[in-house]
């Protein structure tokens, strides 16, 4: 049970505070309700370019890590399709420190057009590192295009093509900042050896004087119901053939949401789940299988996809993944199976509740979806799955029509 | 009052926190294996560390050693690898294996309620592990395709090459899998390395979180009854063989957009006195976000996504590595950078200002690392297993907060020389 205190200031920011006087540390995090969903498809990679932006510099702080550092801090920060989110971790009686950095980067960046110039450079190496150069780097590339035609979740956080963050310009950064960084569109969280009172008074004092601004209404094209089974073929110098399925699934609030991660934790989670035991030991059809989903807030993908065994054709191996799903819907799994995931799923819980920097991010990423709160009742929700709930569940996200394949081969294959 | 924006907050210096490690708990089980514990966290969790003398220092045929301590959890003499696999999975608990040069190790993590469910397990893996042939076989196939992977990526070649070079390809630390060491495993190899290195082996537990109250009983009846610690176990010694060119430049993909870059020399180990002072010297050069590799050829020239420098954790001796991958056409221009950055540092003192911002960084992050029974049980284990006690963890503090910038630019002049370094970019 996580306990913490909750405000909002008048321009709109939350605060959530979690105590815990066991550590000497303070994590502050601020997620801002911004992810790569929100970014136009013409200029798309622009929430991650602007997330490095973030440590260019802001209007009284010329350089954001320098000062953090000196108080013994640490920092980072990831961009999703739904959110981007900074945090970082100092010696609580240095907190202050955070607030003041943190807040003159929420007020205004240094619109610097050097910083702006190098960060285009350092994310067009960062793509080529993880996408270009590195064996089936454009799969998912490819994959999210197949299975999404309207909803932005048809394009990585990245971005669509180098093109598109090489052409961002300052207008576009200016125009991103003062759309979605703002008070009203983020929650700070702050966990560790602090007391609410003082995070008050530190929030009044630098979060206060920061005017709000105008709410942002998301209002993205849905994806409609797919109603024809996809694929496409890709040959590319690759050592080994590579199949990767996915099907359309419920989005966070999903009344299936809880059931579909645990049936992927029966397919794929771990050496005794049904993939990895039926197809990489007992058939040996394929050298390495996962099975996961994209846990995204708006409606996601539920993903099977592995590396095939050497001399295995393609067809084979998508029968045989496609027989273990039809299994899923057909079979009602015995309750130990079930008992299974689920205490593999309260231990995953417990152990990611130990630091405190995982607890900050869960309570602001909850809070983002609804209430923080939430985040101790999960355990109970998955404990509440029933082996009939996962199989219509099943039922509902393996129907032929909803699923898209990539058919990825080796160019080399004799 | 306008609040004034342009003024940092007071800080604490980091310096002048005091900063503790808190002290282990020692048992000796009734075989002798010592048990270094840990009790504290809030969530009912606990890990258990197994970790044996059986790193690839004590193979005498490569890959022995890691394939070993792999194929360990895949089989019994009453239960096939799913069905050890199920054991631990079905209460949610985590075993994990790992092989390094000098130790290889087993780690549980579990929910603390059900400890008592999940040791026995261990315990029946450590006296009866089979090593069925199927399992071997499957494990060398689906290698062997991992590796053809693997071998398409620069990076991967590159840390491969470079180890080679500075150690020797015979050294533990310089050598590598092949398919070919794949190929030649045989069950034999593995259920004598097992016997003599797991079995009969040399075993040191580490322990953390929160314990079931009978701990101390528990552990003996699972571990302390087994023939662990009963001979001494001879430690092998390799020469380091370090290749006599120094610059390389390798062609993997010709249509790689990137280069892997390598820049390596040797270091001595842990007890050198220099050991603590580099590490200082490391921070300003490429340690952490704030460095001047960083500075300079990320956050100025944006040639890289990433740039490191950093002291490998060998027991026997160390080496300084700086590690990127750098655009094709900008690799020449970085590693020149890279040189720049050592030339500047052996001939101008590092600003005061400079130096005591890595100091507050270091021992902010230190006090970051304490945090948490895990990370306080796994700095513990790493001093153990290096030899060390408390005392050096109190004198690197030391070193860190005394430290002047001549004592710095004295150590630039010893170990941040150009000629010294093995240079390789893998395209």
């Amino acid at each position: 049970m996580i306990q913490f205190d909750r405000f909002q200031l008048e321009n709109g920011l939350k605060v959530l505070v979690h105590q815990d006087l066991t550590t000497p540390m303070a994590v502050v995090n601020i997620l801002y309700n911004v992810g790569a969903k929100d970014e136009h498809p013409n200029k798309t990679g622009f929430a991650h370019l602007f997330e490095h932006l973030m440590f260019g510099g802001s209007v009284n702080i010329p350089d954001y890590d320098e000062p953090l550092q000196r108080a013994g801090g640490e920092n980072n920060a990831y961009t999703t399709n739904d959110l981007t989110n900074y945090y970082c971790q100092l010696p609580a009686e240095n907190i202050e420190t955070a607030f003041w950095l943190e807040s003159d980067r929420m007020l205004s960046l240094a619109f610097s057009p050097k910083s702006l110039e190098v960060q285009r450079k350092v994310v067009c190496e960062e793509f080529k590192e993880h996408y270009i150069n590195k064996p089936y780097g454009d799969a998912w590339h490819k994959m999210r295009t197949l299975a999404y035609t309207k909803h932005p979740y048809r394009w990585m956080t990245i971005g669509a093509s180098l093109e598109h963050v090489e052409q961002a310009t300052m207008e576009d950064v200016k125009d991103f900042f003062f759309q979605f960084y703002r008070p009203n569109n983020a929650i700070l969280v702050v966990t560790g050896n602090v007391k609410t009172e003082e995070v008050k008074l530190l929030a009044e004092k630098w979060f206060g004087p920061i005017p709000a601004g105008k709410p942002y209404q998301r209002n993205l094209p849905v994806e409609p119901k797919q109603e024809k089974n996809r694929s496409i073929d890709v040959r590319a110098d690759v050592p080994m053939d590579m199949l990767m399925m996915t099907w359309h699934m419920g989005g966070r609030f999903d009344e299936n949401y809880h059931a579909t991660d645990l049936l992927t934790e029966v397919l794929g989670g771990g050496a005794s789940s049904r993939l990895y035991e039926q197809l990489i030991k007992v058939r040996q059809l394929f050298s390495s299988i996962s099975c996961f989903h994209f846990g995204t807030i708006d409606p996601g993908l539920f993903v099977i996809t592995g590396k095939l065994v050497k001399g295995i054709s393609m067809s084979v191996a998508e029968k045989a993944v496609l027989e273990e799903v039809e299994k899923m819907k057909h079979e009602i799994l015995d309750e130990k199976e079930v008992q299974k995931v689920i205490n593999k799923t309260e231990s995953m819980i417990c152990f990611e509740d130990m630091s405190i920097m995982n607890r900050a991010q869960s309570l602001a990423f909850y809070e983002l979806i609804g209430d923080a709160a939430l985040m101790n009742e999960e355990l109970e929700k998955y404990q509440a799955v029933t082996p009939q709930k996962i199989q219509t569940t099943a039922k509902t996200i393996f129907e032929d029509t909803n699923r898209n394949t990539l058919y990825y081969y080796s160019k080399n294959r004799a | 009052m306008i609040l004034d924006r342009t003024n940092a907050p007071l800080i604490k210096d980091a310096v002048d926190f005091d900063i503790q490690i808190k002290p282990y708990q020692l048992y000796t089980l009734d075989n002798g294996v010592k048990v270094y514990a840990f009790e504290g966290g809030a969530q009912e969790v606990m890990l258990l560390d197994l970790v044996f003398s059986a790193g690839n220092s004590y193979e005498t045929k490569n890959w022995v050693a890691p394939a070993t301590n792999y194929l360990l959890k895949n089989g019994t003499s009453n239960k096939s690898a799913f069905e050890v696999n199920d054991a631990f999975e079905f209460y949610g608990a985590f075993l994990n294996r790992s092989c390094y040069n000098e130790t290889a190790t087993i780690s549980l993590h579990c929910l603390t309620k059900h400890f008592t469910k999940v040791i026995p397990v261990v315990s029946e893996i450590l006296v009866d592990a089979v090593f069925p042939e199927n399992e071997i076989a499957i494990y060398q196939q689906n290698q062997i395709q991992q590796l053809t992977l693997n071998l398409k990526k620069g990076d991967f070649i590159a840390n491969r090459f470079i180890d080679e070079y500075l150690f020797g390809i015979d050294h533990p630390y310089g050598k590598y899998s092949s398919e070919t060491a794949y190929n030649q495993l045989t069950r034999d190899d593995l259920t004598s390395f097992y016997n003599k290195y797991y079995k009969e082996g040399e075993c040191t537990v580490f322990m953390a979180g929160k314990f079931p109250s009978n701990i101390e009983s528990i552990l003996n009846q699972y571990i302390g009854s087994l023939p662990l610690n009963k001979n001494v176990i001879e430690k092998p010694v390799h020469p380091i063989i370090a290749a006599t060119q120094k610059k390389y430049s390798v062609v993997n993909d010709p249509s790689s957009v990137q280069g892997a870059i390598r820049i390596a020399r040797h270091f001595p180990n842990r007890h050198h006195p220099d050991f603590a002072g580099a590490q200082v010297l490391n921070n300003i050069f490429g340690g952490f976000f704030g460095s001047r590799l960083m500075s300079n050829i990320r956050e100025d020239k944006g040639y890289t996504y990433g740039i490191h420098s950093y002291l490998q954790n060998h027991i026997q001796q160390s080496a300084w590595l700086v590690s990127t991958d750098a655009g094709k056409d900008v690799c020449r221009a970085t590693i020149d950078e890279v040189y720049k950055e050592m030339a500047i540092l052996r001939t101008d003192l590092v600003d005061k200002d400079e130096l005591n911002l890595v100091k507050n960084y270091m021992l902010g992050s230190l006090l970051g690392d304490l945090d948490g029974p895990f990370q306080i049980i796994g700095r513990w284990k790493s001093y153990i297993l290096n030899g060390l006690t408390e005392e050096y963890f109190y004198n690197t503090i030391e070193t860190v907060r005394a430290i002047q910038p001549k004592q710095v630019q004295e150590l630039a002049n010893k170990y941040l020389q150009e000629d010294d370094f093995y240079e390789l970019v893998v395209y």
